[in-house]
């Protein structure tokens, strides 16, 4: 038995055995922490893994208590009933502003989040129907096949086989197809879109994942205290709750339940201690709240869950995959068709013209260098041709077909794949889940087969193909390290094998032989004849002569966003212009 | 609705919209020197109207042991880092700075009370403990994390606030208090009666904002400001010092903070935990100017102004929700007009 499956064994076990062994006083705490751990748990996702932030997750909160509660005291619905609504409505606020606000850069995230904040605790203190500042009493108990969930032990079951649930889920969803791309989303939007990812999307199925978590926190609250009212959903409680997920760490679906549980028993016991202390009413543990919050970001910005899991000995969770079936292959159009055609493609940033009207074709079947002193706007061309950014003006065909109208996620779909000059792995990721990115769009399961684990065959399969183009870069052997953990020159590597994942008919490497070894880069070339005699298409940016001149067929040269020259390596090496602006400055 | 009613609500509206106009101001003059998203900014408006309030009524504010006591930690940490870097030479100074000035501020306010200064005495005092507490909390709470991103300064900045209410509500209580008005004249203009109190709202407001132009466009450290601004590494090249700038914006916002919290102060009752709202709002208009443009942000705080006048004529329950509702709007502007591709955070 591995140490991690002993930890969640034992914890399991203590959760089992908490409500007969505690008293009363500790069951309801269990449950307060219950509650905050479901809200928590959605931030984690939300703000620690996908990286936006909220201070609002208390007013999803507040509409599913509140839904409940008005449906099963004013229209005596049962709770079953309620339920459903209660969640639909958050979806629907969630899905609202959601829409709006995902979309937008950082920081304008957190601040609507706190003005919806107020703005709906000010709309549940004042309608009627809610019972305005005075809440809504009487609500009824839950009943399950006759049991009726009326004490705190009984409401302790609930609560925690929901929090146990959503945890479950929580972790399938990460260790999946949609997961990985989720994990992506924080630091590496543009790569994720380059592969076919919807990133915006994406943003919002997690908020509306996190703000229904909310609202199931919600219902259980207003079903287990009997009793609605505005004062626990103002601003101070969302931000209670973010506290929580940054304390436990954002790093891990366990941190939510070691956030809420300090916090939640740390709030308990500074109400206790505190006004003894200073002999005087006042909100103590606010201050303290505040100075630990800002001593422990000092001090680390990854939380508590990191040190807790020290504690467990690492085991390897994933491991290697097994065989599958491959997965299917797109058509390929013959070599010699014309594959890549650009004309006059133009970039302008301001008054700096990064490409000028620059014209170059490619057939199958080709390498293409494309070369130039730094700052000629190489890698810039490869943003236009892979809708990175858009183009000002001029055309850019593929098969025949515009492109530069289109996002980069629908380029990708039609068989570019691509390498960054700038390493855009997620570090964290192992190298095999950064190499199944590139096949995201080789999969079709969703957020929610992966959460029900309907997606382990097509799974199974996409790990396989990972695993092949890891083998074929050479780094079978660190199939398993984190990507961030890799030499530089390794790192370019597991990007083309992430690009290979995406099966491309046109491949795109900027600069992939920097940073690697003599021997390093024989292979690399040899790789990429290989792929050339498959039929695959490469379009190369690089700097190390000897690489380009033995291995392109044809070369395109830029200085100052202009074609300088165009022809074959040996015509380039003599041609006087070009060693005028570019390999004479080498001498 | 009357033309007189509308004409009072303009009135009202305008005079809250300059407060919010100048927290806007401030709050769009840390962010883009800092990327901190001030929320504390709100608890200098309360401290400085609350403390102003206890002196009139003749009792010590509990500011001045807020101060000492920020002070003491501020010269700790400098302390701690100047021994690290063997600078020794330092000390002198970081005493001077965090440790004397804040007790000198401190003696002048416990002598003063009992005498019941004059009221301009009063306030200059009240900035003397407030003002200070800019820099102090610049540099306790956010120096150590200049580099950290716009969302771990955010948390920061809410952990501040947390602290700050808490301290407000230790040291003024939970009761509002209202200060004294600077005149009680009236004026009659057309079917109106003009507060002088108002008049004082929008005069200080409009000088405070030709002043930070002059700062801006005028003065070296305006410009070294101006230049971190726009690009923080670039300053840094030039010479600029990276935690001067930060501690100067942040006592440029304590400022106008503390002064709008004065301005006010004998229109509205405030409670301890008033000016975060208040904070909020001048936040609603710097984001209806889009965080970017300082006439925009102001033009947006008078909106918010305006809006939350007429909105209480209306629908006096649902004031907060709709000036909050306000950014939705604007937001759905922002994100259509916005391209996806934004700058990502390092990992």
């Amino acid at each position: 038995m591995n140490p991690a499956r002993a930890a969640f064994g034992l914890f399991l076990g203590f959760l089992i055995a908490a409500p007969f062994a505690l008293p009363e006083f500790y069951v309801t705490l269990m449950n307060y922490i219950g509650l905050a751990a479901l809200v928590t748990l959605g931030l984690v996702l939300l703000t620690g893994v996908a990286g936006l932030m909220s201070f609002g997750q208390q007013a999803f909160v507040g509409i599913g208590a509140y839904a409940t509660g008005v449906l099963t005291t004013v229209y005596a619905i049962s709770p079953w009933l309620s339920l459903p609504a209660g969640l639909a409505l958050t979806g629907l606020a969630a899905l609202g502003i959601g829409a709006i606000t995902v979309r937008l850069s950082g920081h304008y995230l957190p601040i609507s989040t706190i003005a919806w904040g107020i703005a709906l605790y000010f709309v549940f203190g004042n309608l009627e129907i809610l019972g305005r500042y005075n809440g809504l009493q009487g609500v009824p108990p839950i009943t399950v096949a006759g049991w009726t969930v009326d004490s705190g032990r009984d409401s302790y079951v609930l609560i925690w086989i929901a929090t146990l649930a959503a945890l479950v889920a929580a972790r399938n969803l990460l260790d999946s197809r949609s997961g990985r791309a989720v994990r992506a989303l924080r630091f590496r939007g543009t790569m994720a879109e380059s592969f076919g990812v919807n990133t915006a999307r994406l943003k919002l199925v997690v908020f509306l994942y996190a703000a229904l978590l909310a609202a199931l926190s919600g219902w259980l609250y207003a079903h287990f205290l009997r009793f609605v009212s505005p004062g626990p959903f103002n601003v101070n409680a969302g931000i209670e709750y973010l506290f929580m997920a940054v304390v436990g760490g954002a790093s891990s679906v366990w941190g939510a339940v070691v956030g809420a549980s300090v916090l939640t028993m740390l709030k308990e016991w500074l109400k206790d201690i505190l006004p003894a202390l200073f002999e005087q009413s006042g909100n103590y543990e606010v201050i303290v709240f505040g100075v630990l919050m800002v001593a422990l970001l000092h001090r680390t910005s990854a939380g508590l869950m990191p040190a807790f899991a020290r504690l467990v000995p690492a085991s390897r969770q994933a491991s290697r995959p097994g065989d599958a079936a491959p997965l299917a292959r797109r058509e390929r159009p013959r070599a010699g068709e014309p594959l890549l055609d650009v004309r006059a493609a133009h970039k302008q940033f301001g008054g700096l013209v990064a490409v000028s009207h620059l014209s170059f074709d490619m057939k199958t079947g080709e390498i293409l260098g494309l070369i130039g002193p730094n700052g000629a706007g190489k890698s810039t061309m490869f943003n236009l041709i892979t809708g990175v950014l858009a183009a000002d003006d001029g055309e850019i065909l593929f098969r025949g077909e515009r492109i530069d109208r289109l996002l980069a996620r629908d380029i990708a779909r039609r068989g570019i794949g691509r390498t960054f000059q700038h390493v855009n792995l997620v570090g964290a990721m192992s190298v095999l889940e950064n190499v199944a990115i590139g096949a995201h769009l080789r999969g079709r399961h969703g957020t929610v087969a992966s959460i029900l684990r309907l997606d382990r065959a097509e799974e199974a399969r996409l790990r396989a193909e990972a695993a092949r183009q890891v083998e074929r870069v050479g780094l079978g052997e660190h199939l398993l390290d984190a990507a961030g953990s890799l030499p530089l020159g390794q790192q370019r590597l597991v990007e083309i094998a992430r690009a290979l994942a995406a099966d491309p008919v046109l491949l795109l490497l900027d600069e992939p032989a920097a940073g690697l070894r003599y021997r390093e880069k024989q292979s690399l070339a040899a790789l990429l004849r290989g792929l050339r005699a498959e039929g695959i298409s490469i379009l190369l940016v690089e700097h190390d002569m000897d690489f380009v001149m033995g291995l392109v067929d044809r070369l395109v040269v830029m200085d100052f966003g202009e074609k300088l020259a165009a022809g074959l390596p040996q015509e380039i090496q003599r041609n006087p212009a070009v060693i005028e602006a570019y390999l004479g400055g080498i001498e | 609705m009357t033309p007189e009613i509308v004409a009072w609500l303009a009135q009202d509206g305008i005079t809250n919209g300059a407060i919010y106009a100048l927290l806007a101001l401030a709050l769009l003059l840390v962010f883009t020197v800092t990327r901190v998203i001030f929320v504390p900014q709100g608890e200098f408006i309360a401290y400085a109207a609350l403390s102003l309030a206890l002196m009139e009524s003749g009792r010590v504010p509990g500011t001045i042991y807020i101060l000492l006591a920020g002070g003491a930690l501020a010269a700790a940490m400098e302390v701690a880092s100047a021994v690290r870097q063997h600078a020794l030479a330092r000390l002198p100074r970081i005493l001077a700075l965090y440790v004397v000035l804040p007790a000198a501020v401190a003696g002048a306010v416990w002598w003063a009370v009992p005498r019941n200064l004059a009221q301009w005495a009063q306030v200059l005092l009240v900035l003397a403990m407030v003002v200070p507490l800019g820099p102090i909390m610049y540099r306790v709470a956010y120096q150590p994390l200049a580099s950290a991103s716009v969302l771990v300064l955010f948390i920061v900045s809410m952990a501040v606030h947390y602290v700050m209410m808490g301290l407000s509500l230790v040291f003024f209580g939970g009761e509002g208090l209202r200060s004294r008005p600077f005149s009680d004249g009236q004026f009659q203009l057309g079917v109106l009666n003009v507060s002088a109190q108002s008049l004082w709202v929008v005069a200080a407001s409009l000088v405070l904002i030709a002043a930070l132009w002059f700062l801006f466009e005028r003065s070296i450290y305006g410009k070294a400001l101006r230049a971190t601004a726009v690009n923080r590494v670039g300053a840094r090249l030039v010479g600029i010092p990276a935690n001067l700038m930060g501690q100067l914006s942040f006592l440029l916002a304590a400022f106008i903070g503390a002064v709008s919290g004065i301005l006010i102060s004998p229109i509205t009752t405030l409670y301890y935990d008033t000016g975060f709202i208040i904070g909020l709002k001048g936040f609603v208009g710097a984001i209806l100017g889009g965080m970017v443009s300082y006439p925009l942000a102001a033009l947006g705080a008078l909106t918010v102004g305006l809006l939350e006048s007429f909105a209480s004529f209306w629908a006096s329950a649902y004031k907060e929700s709709i000036v909050f509702t306000l950014i939705i709007p604007v937001l759905v502007w922002l994100s259509l007009r916005s391209r996806h591709v934004e700058e990502e955070e390092q990992e």
